[in-house]
C-alpha cells in the first residue's frame, strides 16, 4: 500500500478527464466525455442527472467496479489505473464503502454475516470482525436485527445493513448509487438520516441520485447531462454541517 | 483472508443447494465406486483362476495326441529349403500315445528331469450304480498311482491303490467327493462295491474334495488302476493322454525338452509337426494371468468412463452454480474480494464435491467386496483405492477449475449488473 497523502495535500477523489466508451463502431456510446473533479476530505457530494446521463457509470467507476476508457482517477493520492488486479481489490476492501440502490446483501446470510464479509475479505480476526461489525450495526441502528437474513428484512432495513456493510472497513469514502431508489419516504428518511450524521462525524460521501429533495442534503450538487458536467453548486461549506440536518433533526 | 474462511464460504455454498450437492457427489461415488470394485472383482477372479490351476497339479505336464492337420507356425524350421509348403498334407505316421511312449519316458537317462510318468485312459461318462443309486461319473481315470501326487489329489479317507493293484489289474477305484455324496450319501464307502457300467469296484478311499473349477466338477471323479479300466470299460487301445511329473518347478522346461525329443523319436517327426501335444502347467499360468489381467484392465477402463462422467457433472454442477451466483459473486468483488478468494471459493466447493464422493465411493466399495460378486470373491487392490480417490480430488481440480477460473475473472460492474 502506498502511504496515505496528508489531507490537505491531496483531495480524497481526483478524476481527470474522464472518458467512458460503450460499444464499438456505429454503434459505440459515449456515456461520459471528459468528467474532471475534485472531491475534498468531509465533502457531501450529490450527483444528479437523468437517466442515461451516465451518472451511474461515473459512480461505478469511482468505485473501482469499472475502468474508464481513458483519463485518469485517484483515490487517496493513489492513481487507480495502475493499479493491478490484487491491490484493485485491497483498494476496494479498505478503502471505498459501496451502498447500492438494489441493496445487494448476500442471501442466505445474516444481517451480522454480510457486514462482516468485507472484514473477512481484509483478513481481520474473527473476533474484533464481530464487535465492529456489531458496531456498525448499531449505528444504522438495527441491534436487533442482526441475526435476520436479507429476506427477513424490509427494505429500509435492508439498506441500512447495506450501509453498515460499507462502513465497517472505516473507508475513505462513503459512494451510494441512488441508496433511496428503492425506499418508501420513511425508509429513506431513515438512510438519509444516516448519511447526515456519517458527513458531521466527517466522512466523505458521494451519493447519485435523480431527486432534489435528496439531493438537498448535500453540501455539494453536481448536475450532469450527457456525460457532462453542466452545473457544480455548493450548498454549504466543506467543514461545515449538511444543509439539511437542522431541518431534519427534530422531525 | 485464510484457507478456514474460503472452506466457510465452500461448505455453505453446497449447503445451500444440498440435493444437487448430493447427486453430483453420487456422480463420483459411483465411479470411484465403480473403479475399485471392478478392478477388485477382475483381481478376485484372476486370483481364484491361478489357485484352479495350481490345484490341477503342480510342475505337471500333459501330453495328449493331436490329430490337427499341423498349421502351426512352428513347423517350418525342421525341413530342407523348398519343402516348406508341404507339411500340411495327409500324415501317414500320425501314431497314438501307447503305453510303450509312457514307458520310454521313464528313461533316467534320456529324461533326467521326469519324476513320475502315469499314463491315463479316460472312460467318460461311466454309469455307477450302488444299490439304487446311480450315477454319471464325468471322469472315470484308470492310471498309475504316481498318478495321485503329479494332479494334486490328496485322498482323505481309505487309501490309494498300489502298485500292486495295478499289475493285479484288480477292480479297485478311489472316488471323488461328488460320487461319493451321490451314491452313497452319509454311508462310509470305504470296502463297499460300486458297478460302474456293469462291472464291480471295490471302493478304497476317497478323494479331498477341490471345489469345483468353473464350469467342471473336479469332485466328479472316480480313479481306478490302468489295467482294470482298461479291461472292463476302454479296451486295450491308446492311451488318453500322459501325465508326467517334473522333478521340481524349474525342472518343468527340461522335462518338456526331454519329453518332446523322446516322443520325436519314437513317432519319427521330424518337421516338427507332431502328433501330440504337451501342456504345460506352467505355460498355461503364464498365459491365463496374461488374459486375467487384460481382463482387470478392462473393466477398470469402462469403470474409469464413469469416474469421467462423474467429473463432467461436476463441471455441469459448477458452471450452473457460477452463473446462478454470478450476482453474488459481483457483491463480494465490489466489497473488496480478491481473485484468489473467489477461484479459492469455488475451487474448494467443487473440490469437497468430488472428495466426498470419493470417500463415500471408497466407503461403498469396502462394503461391496465384503459380498461375494456373481461367484467370484473380489479382492481389494489398495494401489486402485489410492489411484480412485486421487484421481477424484484431480477430477474436482480439474473440472472445477473452469468455472471457478470464470468466476473470478468476472469483472465486478459485469457480475452485478448479471440477472
Amino acid at each position: 500500500m502506498t502511504a496515505p497523502a496528508t489531507a490537505t495535500a491531496a483531495p480524497v477523489l481526483r478524476v481527470k478527464d474522464l472518458v467512458k466508451e460503450y460499444g464499438e463502431g456505429d454503434a459505440k456510446v459515449r456515456a461520459l466525455r471528459g468528467i474532471s473533479l475534485d472531491v475534498e476530505r468531509g465533502d457531501y457530494l450529490a450527483i444528479m442527472g437523468a437517466s442515461g446521463s451516465g451518472k451511474s457509470t461515473l459512480m461505478n467507476i469511482l468505485g473501482c467496479l469499472d475502468v474508464p476508457t481513458s483519463g485518469t482517477y485517484q483515490i487517496d493520492g493513489s492513481d487507480v489505473g495502475r493499479l493491478a488486479e490484487r491491490q484493485l481489490a485491497i483498494l476496494r476492501n479498505r478503502r471505498v464503502g459501496f451502498v447500492f440502490q438494489s441493496f445487494n446483501l448476500i442471501p442466505r446470510m445474516s444481517a451480522l454475516a454480510n457486514v462482516e464479509l468485507p472484514l473477512v475479505y481484509g483478513g481481520v480476526a474473527p473476533a474484533e470482525r464481530r464487535s465492529r461489525a456489531l458496531a456498525a450495526l448499531e449505528q444504522v441502528g438495527l441491534t436487533d436485527r442482526v441475526r435476520h437474513e436479507p429476506n427477513q428484512l424490509s427494505g429500509g432495513q435492508q439498506q441500512r445493513v447495506a450501509v453498515a456493510r460499507a462502513l465497517v472497513t472505516a473507508p475513505a469514502l462513503l459512494l451510494a448509487d441512488e441508496p433511496t431508489g428503492n425506499l418508501d419516504t420513511a425508509s429513506t428518511r431513515d438512510v438519509l438520516q444516516i448519511l447526515d450524521r456519517l458527513s458531521q462525524s466527517g466522512r466523505t460521501i458521494v451519493l447519485i441520485t435523480h431527486e432534489d429533495d435528496v439531493a438537498a442534503h448535500a453540501k455539494r450538487v453536481i448536475r450532469l447531462v450527457d456525460g457532462e458536467i453542466v452545473e457544480d453548486r455548493r450548498q454549504a461549506p466543506v467543514d461545515g454541517q449538511p444543509p439539511r440536518t437542522a431541518a431534519s433533526e427534530p422531525a | 483472508m485464510n484457507q478456514l474462511e474460503i472452506l466457510r464460504f465452500a461448505l455453505r455454498g453446497l449447503l445451500a443447494n444440498k440435493m444437487r450437492s448430493a447427486l453430483t457427489t453420487l456422480g463420483i461415488l459411483i465411479g470411484v465406486a465403480a473403479v475399485i470394485l471392478l478392478v477388485a472383482v477382475g483381481e478376485g477372479s484372476s486370483q481364484s483362476i491361478q489357485k484352479n490351476i495350481q490345484r490341477l497339479g503342480a510342475n505337471t505336464l500333459t501330453i495328449s495326441p493331436s490329430f490337427s492337420g499341423g498349421g502351426g507356425g512352428g513347423g517350418f524350421g525342421g525341413r530342407g529349403p523348398g519343402g516348406g509348403g508341404g507339411n500340411t498334407g495327409p500324415r501317414t505316421q500320425a501314431r497314438q500315445l501307447s503305453l510303450a511312449d509312457a514307458k520310454a519316458l521313464t528313461d533316467r537317462t534320456l529324461a533326467p528331469s521326469v519324476r513320475s510318468v502315469s499314463p491315463v485312459v479316460d472312460a467318460s461318462s461311466s454309469t455307477a450304480a450302488y444299490g439304487a443309486a446311480s450315477h454319471t461319473i464325468a471322469q472315470f481315470v484308470g492310471t498309475y498311482p504316481s498318478y495321485f501326487e503329479a494332479m494334486n489329489k490328496p485322498v482323505a479317507k481309505g487309501t490309494y491303490f498300489f502298485n500292486d493293484d495295478v499289475l493285479a489289474a484288480r477292480k479297485v477305484v478311489v472316488l471323488g467327493q461328488t460320487v461319493v455324496e451321490e451314491l452313497f450319501g452319509t454311508v462310509d464307502p470305504i470296502g463297499r462295491q460300486v458297478s460302474v457300467s456293469g462291472v464291480p469296484f471295490t471302493v478304497v478311499g476317497v478323494l479331498k474334495e477341490s471345489g469345483s473349477t468353473g464350469m467342471q466338477d473336479a469332485d466328479d471323479v472316480a480313479v481306478a488302476p490302468l489295467p482294470a479300466v482298461q479291461q472292463s470299460l476302454s479296451g486295450f487301445g491308446s492311451l488318453g493322454s500322459i501325465v508326467v511329473q517334473a522333478t521340481g518347478a524349474e525342472a518343468t522346461t527340461a522335462a518338456q525338452a526331454e519329453v518332446t525329443a523322446i516322443l520325436n523319436q519314437r513317432h519319427g517327426i521330424t518337421d516338427g509337426n507332431a502328433d501330440y501335444r504337451v501342456l504345460n502347467q506352467a505355460t498355461l499360468q503364464e498365459t491365463v494371468s496374461e488374459a486375467t489381467g487384460t481382463f482387470t484392465v478392462l473393466l477398470g477402463a469402462v469403470a474409469a468412463i464413469s469416474l469421467l462422467v462423474g467429473g463432467i457433472g461436476i463441471t455441469n454442477i459448477m458452471l450452473v452454480t457460477v452463473t446462478e451466483r454470478t450476482r453474488e459473486i459481483g457483491i463480494r468483488k465490489a466489497i473488496g474480494a480478491p481473485r484468489g478468494a473467489i477461484l479459492g471459493q469455488f475451487l474448494m466447493e467443487a473440490t469437497l464435491l468430488s472428495l466426498v464422493g470419493g470417500l463415500l465411493g471408497v466407503l461403498v466399495a469396502f462394503l461391496g467386496t465384503r459380498f461375494t460378486v456373481a461367484g467370484i470373491e473380489p479382492v481389494l487392490v489398495p494401489s486402485s483405492v489410492a489411484l480412485a480417490l486421487g484421481v477424484s480430488v484431480g477430477i474436482g481440480l480439474f473440472f472445477g477449475s473452469y468455472p471457478a477460473n470464470r468466476a473470478a475473472k468476472l469483472r465486478p460492474i459485469q457480475a452485478l449488473r448479471h440477472e
